[in-house]
């Protein structure tokens, strides 16, 4: 990757993270775990790769984004508000009465939302509709959605699954956020999904590895995505639960709990820290 | 009463679609491993382009479509009432109903007069389920000519809509040269002062046919169709509870949530009336042909006339 662009990519992520904790600090509640170990992966698509248009956000041609593991909403608001769907400001009122940032991604009334999602599993559903809407009318849009990895215990991901490959959706890309947790522990505890890369080769798909905080790493899987035909893209990330706060980092207690006053202090210190370093 | 031409309300479906599909060129169907048995194998002929079989899986079927509808598309989703409204029901909540997306379920072998399949696959819970989510319009046509005017309205109404088909080949009492079908506009059908016989789907001829014996008898009954269970038409269920102070509702649905619920519902905040529900009573169906089990279940004319005569007699 370009080092320009990848430097760019780095700060804007750090500044998603910081919009992440700044949500879910002022929510007194969400994930934030979920939501910073695909805060690279989200600024890369809305900073490098889709084709979005934050003063006309639902342009008929744009490419579409399904965050399937809605939970993880702080990240998109946050990734939506920095690329200029709405004020950055406005990220302080996540899950406030009134406000348009509901707990989960509300299509009806945030710009740039896609798809409401919440409900595990349902979101690739919706995705594989609007991949399939592309080739029935010989549009050119692509469609990506974001999994999570507990996510994939839901069966039906495996409907999508086989609905995707069967019609050839090779304008769809799905993401598996695999970070290894759920809530109740570990997700090879719990109710293993493992091997996710051989379930979806099964069931007709190109599988794709890539490490979720290297954008060298990202930019690689997300070329080589465009590149196939007649198949649809799983891109499985490596990735680590609640990336770039240290305490947070790994933690399955960080899934869906918001930090207090000191941790939140402690949280956008560590990541003031960072942006300072970035940005040199 | 003259005998009338009988046609299953899930054929008129499917030729609906298939005739409409001229028409609106956005119309696009979904089937779940289904379309010989919903009658959209007949749009499929005709539009094998339009028509996106998703097998054996509803819950990604409804998200499929709710996709599409995104995009500008106007999706039919097609199952039996069972899977559609039941297997299927948390998508059609949370990916169609919340962002309310302009999606059609059309939902074939609802009730008991599937028939031989037994009670799987007798549904008789969808309009309750159905009904409770918010914004969810739900149709449960009672003829051919209303089930055809119901796909048509279907398609011009913007947002969800849940239609209710029958298995069974059903009398086709409407005019389809004269009647209008507004979606959460009932239908009087006899005028009466005595009671009001408040129907449903298939029920809707079988009340006419007890309003005729009734009336033998001296009791005018008025029949009201209510084919629109949700919005309902509350102006003129209210007005039937002033004029004749007796309701008898009658529907081929569980006597939990359906049609006698949401007219309960209407009449108790506005004009407190009795209501007596025919329905199935909280039991599951079993084998049996449907129009026998139609009898047994007490959903026909004559459980009608004794119900409304009994009630009359209090």
């Amino acid at each position: 990757m370009d080092e320009l662009l990848k430097k760019q990519l780095q700060i804007t992520a750090c500044k998603v993270r910081m919009g992440i904790i700044e949500g879910v600090y002022n929510a007194k509640s969400g994930h934030p775990g979920g939501s910073l170990s695909i805060a690279d992966t989200l600024t890369y698509l809305y900073f490098a790769k889709l084709n979005v248009y934050p003063n006309d956000p639902k342009y008929a041609e744009r490419d579409r984004f399904v965050l399937s593991k809605g939970h993880t909403a702080p990240a998109l608001y946050s990734v939506l508000a920095h690329r200029g769907f709405f004020p950055v400001e406005e990220l302080k009122t996540l899950r406030h009465i009134g406000a348009r940032l509901q707990g989960h991604p509300d299509m009806k009334h945030i710009p740039g939302v896609d798809m409401s999602t919440g409900s595990l599993g349902q979101g690739i559903s919706a995705a594989c509709g609007m991949a399939l809407s592309a080739k029935l009318t010989s549009e050119t849009y692509k469609v990506y959605a974001i999994l999570g990895d507990g996510e994939i215990e839901e069966g039906q991901v495996w409907e999508a699954a086989m609905f995707a490959a069967h019609n050839k959706l090779d304008n769809l890309v799905a993401v598996v956020d695999n970070n290894g947790l759920q809530i109740d522990g570990k997700i090879s505890d719990v109710c293993s999904p493992y091997p996710i890369d051989e379930k979806f080769k099964a069931f007709g798909w190109h599988v794709i590895t890539m490490d979720a905080h290297d954008f060298d790493s990202i930019e690689k899987a997300f070329n080589e995505a465009e590149t196939v035909v007649n198949q649809p893209v799983v891109i499985i990330q490596t990735s680590v639960k609640g990336k770039g706060v240290s305490f947070m980092e790994n933690q399955v207690s960080w899934h869906g709990t918001a930090p207090n006053k000191e941790q939140y202090e402690q949280a956008m210190s560590e990541l003031t820290a960072q942006l300072k370093e970035l940005e040199g | 009463m003259a005998e009338l031409v009988k046609k299953a309300t899930r054929e008129s479906y499917g030729e609906a679609l298939a005739e409409l599909g001229d028409k609106y060129e956005n119309l696009y169907v979904l089937d779940a491993d289904l379309a010989g048995a919903t009658k959209t194998g007949i749009f499929k002929k005709k539009f094998p382009d339009r028509h996106i079989d998703c097998g054996i899986a509803e819950a990604n079927m409804m998200g499929v479509a709710a996709g599409l509808a995104t995009t500008g598309k106007i999706p039919f989703a097609s199952s039996f009432a069972m899977f559609a409204s039941g297997r299927a029901f948390e998508i059609v909540r949370n990916s169609i109903g919340y962002p309310h997306l302009n999606v059609k379920i059309g939902a074939t072998h609802a009730g008991i007069s599937v028939g031989e399949d037994g009670a799987s696959h007798q549904c008789n819970e969808d309009i309750a389920l159905m009904r409770t989510i918010p914004g969810m319009t739900v149709i449960n046509p009672a003829d051919d000519v209303e089930a055809r005017a119901a796909v048509e309205a279907a398609i011009l109404h913007d947002g969800p809509v849940y239609i209710r088909f029958g298995r069974l080949a059903v009398p086709v009492f409407h005019d389809k040269d004269t009647y209008k079908f507004e979606i959460g506009k009932g239908e009087q059908l006899t005028d009466g002062n005595d009671v009001a016989i408040i129907a449903t789907g298939l029920m809707v001829y079988e009340a006419i046919k007890a309003a005729e014996e009734l009336k033998a008898d001296g009791i005018s009954a008025r029949v009201i169709n209510i084919h629109t269970i949700k919005p309902l038409d509350t102006e003129l269920v209210v007005k039937a509870a002033k004029e004749t102070g007796l309701i008898v509702t009658a529907e081929e649905h569980s006597v939990i949530g359906g049609l006698g619920s949401a007219v309960c519902d209407a009449v108790c905040a506005e004009c407190p009336t009795k209501v007596v529900k025919i329905g199935v009573n909280d039991v599951f169906g079993h084998s049996g042909p449907a129009v026998d089990l139609l009898k047994e279940f007490g959903l026909c004319s004559e459980n009608i006339v004794k119900t409304v005569k009994e009630n009359l007699a209090k």
